[in-house]
């Protein structure tokens, strides 16, 4: 089986890459994909309590919890991305792996397909 | 990151004996960014290599370079006319995840027909309007992808 890693890297609401990377996982999961999902840069943002209505915005995020009945259980944050803006794992709605950039370069390298959603 | 990227394109680039089939997927805009462009001049070095791509799929803003509609000027690049050539000159399937698109104003006439205040269309052949399942599909008969 391939294996598809995506890349968040922008903050929530900038644009659809939120929505549309969330819609990729569970898309690709469904046809029996084996999904990895990355947060780096901006996209740590993303695993932080949100108040989408505020913006108009539907509140994608949710979907996050729905991922392990999906069998998308291989979810990595980057440490460095974290630190730079001052957050930490507690900050975080789910429950993930805290990488550096070591173990985070290793990983992608092992994954068949990789797609960065910015 | 870059550091990973950069080597699977060398190993890509270098590996010339080893012919791949390659699936290609386009995320920047057709205008605002060079990457549909860079994408369109890779998948004609790429075949010029001897490789093969399997299919290229337009996601994100991808989508907006499916959007007949665009109109350049007669002394501008015509990147749409491109990708047609593209498409007819070397049989590659050119998809379109169709709610991308439609989120984007990129409708094809079967969608444009479940609205009856929508007047025309603007997503037509060799574009295919498609769900995002195809990308899964076309990922699992290739070596290796690529994104611009």
């Amino acid at each position: 089986m391939n294996t598809l890693a995506i890349i968040n890297r922008s903050t929530p609401f900038k644009g659809q890459a939120g929505q549309e990377s969330v819609d990729l996982v569970l898309a690709a999961a469904t046809f029996g994909q084996q999904v990895s999902v990355f947060f780096v840069d901006d996209g740590v943002f993303q695993l932080l309590t949100q108040s989408p209505a505020e913006v108009e915005q539907k509140h994608f995020a949710k979907s996050f919890g729905a991922f392990e009945f999906y069998d998308v259980e291989s979810i990595y944050v980057c440490q460095k991305s974290l630190s730079q803006r001052g957050l930490s794992k507690s900050d975080l709605i789910i429950e993930t792996e805290i990488v550096d950039e070591n173990r985070l370069n290793q990983l992608l390298s092992q994954h068949h397909n990789v797609l960065s959603l910015s | 990151m870059l550091k990973h990227l950069s080597e699977r394109w060398g190993v890509f680039v270098l590996g010339g004996s080893n012919l791949a089939t390659i699936s290609i997927i386009v995320t920047s805009p057709a205008l605002d960014s060079q990457g549909a462009y860079s994408a369109l001049r890779f998948i004609q070095a790429t075949i010029e290599k001897g490789h093969s791509v399997n299919g290229v799929f337009f996601y994100q803003a991808g989508v907006t370079v499916a959007n007949g509609f665009q109109t350049v000027l007669s002394d501008e690049l015509a990147l749409y006319e491109k990708w047609q050539d593209l498409a007819q000159q070397h049989k590659i399937p050119l998809q379109v995840c169709v709610t991308a698109a439609n989120r984007r104003g990129v409708i094809s006439h079967e969608d444009a027909q479940q609205d009856k205040n929508r007047h025309d269309h603007n997503l037509v052949s060799p574009f295919q309007s498609v769900g995002i399942g195809e990308l899964v599909a076309m990922l699992n008969e290739s070596d290796k992808s690529i994104q611009f």
